[in-house]
């Protein structure tokens, strides 16, 4: 128990110094850009920065799916005329319903439908539902798979979406992650006003190109196929366009805000990609005169009339825009549309000021409170105290190297959890000490007693250990945000201090035992 | 100098004592009955001070420029609705809530609403800290809490009793119940707001206090190898004694770590460190008092089945 072969002692003291070396990157920066330089971070609370949780609105990806299934069903039954009539979405239930007019073509029309099942996400594996009654009613109802690969689609787009905006406002470090089913955390350290994040996010941003429908008599409700839109600057004024999508936003390769030369306003220039250029050429010679709409969620931002074949793929928008929302729109429409709308359903904002003096707080408690611990056990446990507290601050340095090798955060709730690592530390200490000194109470001689305090201690150090040990591992998958980072740091700690208390000390006092051979042990 | 380094100054217990912790058994329950009792009762009423985590709503802290005229404040934001202004640690600190709003447009407005108003009664008045939590968020947050706090506490029983025997584990998970119902208590008595961090202090608690058990409860185990007659009320008074020294020695160096925070970490966790402070003091007696006559009732009759009736004087110590 108290012998160490020279191999041990070497790789006790490597494990010590590898721990002093990566604690490094933390105290001075890297001195050649392909060293493996790993620090701590520190958490939004500490450095200040904004944390938001945005949800993806699930329902408008089931609904768009929905409406788009209920096209899908109108094509699918053309071609062998078979008639119906109530062809519906029914979001509530997940699913489109129809009625055939006549119940005997329910064979055909389901044979016509079958294809329809085929077309998800994963081949193969079908994400409807087909059903039908006798009476010919056909129902096709998004199954469980189906809803799961739409939703996570949907995430995976959004957050795809939400990093090219975050980045082309140019925050530093943006952190976007993703939690759970329908949840996106974007943390953004350095930002306290995160409202024109906000504002950008808060916007799907689908822009579409429709024609206005000329034939559509004002203050009528609108002919089927045709939808009344109310333009961006003015709610009141409705239009009504056509539903049928000429060309979308997804086609476009950039935008820009731009200058008018002509009429000073701000404008935003477009490109379209080759298939959108096609596409807005064609559209735009076999229209001229009418009207085009510009659609941007649902809204008009306008609807200027076409003049001429527009066979460049290139455009701009006009629409009383300021400088700064031409540059939104210009940075919504390069980064794309988002799958659905995302909602901020928790928003911290932590100002740089209190970040730093959570700092100092933290730094000086974390001090006093070390102090406070090294004197108790210097005072109460002597020689082998000391020996302690050695082991205490390699504890330290191995914990915080740890950290920076997982490159793990560092938040206020964190450093709680290292200075509640110290005093559980030194209880592995205290737990040998204590047995060391019964043992040498009880007769033994000193080498015997040190063997013995150490064995027997161990099983006693194991069985607490893990116990707290498996509390914060649940802590830790159950906890959010900052309290996460305590979960980690005491997990971390614990085994530092298993590591410390078991090697270290050991080790201390087996070098210090061969060097002195004392006759009594200052326990 | 370095020679009085060298040996321990002071023992917190003298050596070899014999205090007969069993014989206040009885106390010790009742007490901690009518504490946890007394604890559920203010658990229900006036109950938690549940922070926005759990409750929901926005929270801003804002730092005046002189010290806080929390009249003029109260005036400038009563029409915007707020919840609560509050002095928030220093005197220049002020914690203001707001009600949970519908959607995130909603917040940013009433934010934005105290913003103005804050400026035109306090010019020169910062927001530190705005904290917006919506109702469906925070459910789950709470759900989750719970969640962690109970497998939390199925996690320790079943490991203490596949390492030691059900007693045992029973036991330590009946005592970690009676602990966190008091410290819930110490809750809604202090006021503190009741959220994650709080969890996370509670858990830490529960770690803590099992640790503390399981260590005398391993010197009960040894010593019911080592002394195969002795009754075990002495054997668990033997054990309490012979392990005196750590648990109280553990419980300083972790009150005396905790301390600082408490006092000097500033007051989002200064909290944390209070119901720590608390539960150190609830989780030591708790070891003592609670833990071992729990088992002691438990395992009166089987932790023994197989040794001689209770009767015989215990063998004396070496």
């Amino acid at each position: 128990m108290m012998y160490f072969s020279r191999l041990k002692t070497t790789a006790i003291a490597l494990v010590c110094a590898l721990g002093v070396l990566l604690c490094l990157p933390n105290v001075i920066r890297a001195p050649a850009p392909w060293l493996p330089w790993h620090s701590v971070h520190l958490g939004l609370d500490l450095q200040g920065g904004s944390y938001l949780l945005l949800e993806v609105d699930m329902k408008a990806v089931v609904k768009e799916r929905l409406d788009s299934l209920v096209d899908s069903v109108r094509t699918a039954l053309r071609p062998g005329s078979i008639f119906y009539s109530r062809l519906a979405a029914d979001t509530e239930h997940d699913r489109v319903v129809l009625r055939l007019r006549d119940p005997a073509r329910l064979p055909d029309a389901l044979a016509a439908l079958k294809p329809l099942t085929q077309d998800s996400v994963t081949p193969g594996v079908p994400d409807l539902d087909l059903a039908s009654t006798p009476d010919g009613t056909v129902t096709l109802t998004l199954n469980q798979t189906g809803l799961t690969q739409r939703a996570t689609q949907a995430v995976q787009q959004s957050i795809e979406i939400v990093r090219r905006r975050i980045d082309e406002t140019g925050v530093l470090d943006p952190q976007i992650t993703r939690q759970g089913d329908d949840r996106i955390v974007v943390q953004l350290p350095g930002i306290q006003d995160p409202n024109r994040i906000k504002e950008l996010l808060g916007r799907t941003a689908h822009m579409t190109f429709r024609l206005v429908d000329d034939n559509a008599i004002p203050g009528a409700p609108p002919p089927p196929g045709d939808e009344l839109l109310p333009m961006q600057d003015n709610p009141k004024v409705t239009l009504p366009v056509r539903r049928r999508i000429d060309v979308d936003g997804g086609d476009l390769t950039d935008a820009r805000a731009a200058n008018n030369s002509q009429t000073g306003q701000w404008v935003v220039t477009f490109a379209f990609d080759s298939n959108g250029t096609r596409r807005f050429a064609q559209v735009s010679s076999d229209n001229v005169g009418h009207r085009f709409a510009i659609v941007l969620d649902d809204k008009i931002i306008s609807a200027p009339v076409i003049r001429e074949p527009i066979t460049g793929g290139r455009g701009e928008i006009s629409g009383n825009f300021t400088a700064q929302s031409a540059t939104d729109l210009a940075v919504l429409l390069r980064a794309g549309a988002l799958p659905a709308p995302l909602t901020v359903v928790e928003e911290r904002s932590v100002g740089p000021e209190l970040g730093a003096d959570s700092i100092r707080a933290g730094a000086i408690s974390l001090l006093i409170g070390f102090v406070l611990v090294i004197a108790y056990m210097g005072i109460f446990y002597g020689l082998f105290g000391w020996f302690a507290n050695l082991a205490l601050i390699f504890n330290l340095i191995l914990m915080l190297a740890v950290l920076s090798l997982l490159e793990a955060t560092l938040t206020l709730p964190g450093m709680a959890g290292i200075l509640l690592t110290l005093g559980m530390a030194v209880d592995a200490n205290i737990l040998i000490n204590e047995r060391v000194r019964e043992e040498s109470r009880n007769g033994r001689p000193p080498l015997a007693a040190l063997e013995a305090g150490f064995k027997r201690a161990y099983s006693t150090i194991f069985d607490s250990n893990a116990t707290t040990f498996l509390a914060h591992v649940m802590l830790f998958i159950f906890g959010s945000g900052p309290v996460k980072g305590f979960a980690v740091t005491i997990t971390v700690g614990i085994a530092t201090t298993l590591f410390t208390a078991w090697m270290l000390t050991r080790l201390f006092v087996s070098r210090w035992y061969v060097a002195t051979r004392p006759q009594l042990l200052p326990v | 100098m370095l020679r009085l380094l060298m040996r321990p100054a002071f023992r917190l217990v003298p050596d070899g004592t014999r205090i007969r912790f069993m014989r206040g058994r009885v106390i010790g329950l009742a007490t901690s009955a009518v504490l946890s009792t007394l604890s559920i009762a203010l658990f229900f009423y006036p109950g938690l001070n549940l922070g926005i985590d759990f409750s929901g709503g926005v929270v801003m802290e804002v730092r005046t420029p002189g010290p806080a005229d929390f009249g003029v404040l109260r005036g400038a934001l009563s029409g915007v609705g707020e919840q609560g202004v509050q002095r928030f640690g220093a005197p220049d600190h002020v914690l203001i809530r707001l009600p949970a709003q519908k959607g995130a447009a909603a917040t940013e407005q009433a934010v934005k609403r105290v913003q103005t108003a804050l400026e035109k009664a306090v010019p020169g008045v910062k927001v530190l800290r705005t904290d917006a939590v919506g109702a469906s968020v925070s459910a789950e947050l709470f759900r989750n809490g719970l969640l962690a706090l109970g497998i939390s506490l199925l996690m320790i029983l079943v490991y203490i009793w596949f390492r030691f025997e059900w007693q045992f584990a029973v036991g330590a998970v009946v005592t970690l119940i009676l602990d966190i119902t008091k410290t819930i208590g110490f809750l809604a008595i202090t006021r503190f707001d009741f959220d994650l961090v709080m969890v996370a202090a509670i858990l830490t608690v529960l770690g803590y206090s099992t640790n503390d058990k399981v260590v005398v409860y391993d010197r009960v185990r040894e010593n019911l190898r080592k002394y195969r007659t002795m009754p075990l009320r002495e054997l668990i008074d033997l054990s309490i004694n012979e392990t005196l020294n750590r648990t109280l020695g553990t419980s300083m160096t972790v009150f005396l770590a905790s301390l600082p925070l408490a006092l000097f970490g500033g007051t989002s966790i200064s909290g944390f460190a209070w119901v720590m402070l608390f539960g150190i003091v609830v989780g030591t007696s708790s070891s003592i008092f609670i833990a071992a006559p729990i088992l002691l009732y438990l395992g009166e009759h089987r932790l023994r089945r197989d040794t001689a009736p209770p009767k015989q004087p215990a063998p004396a110590r070496r």
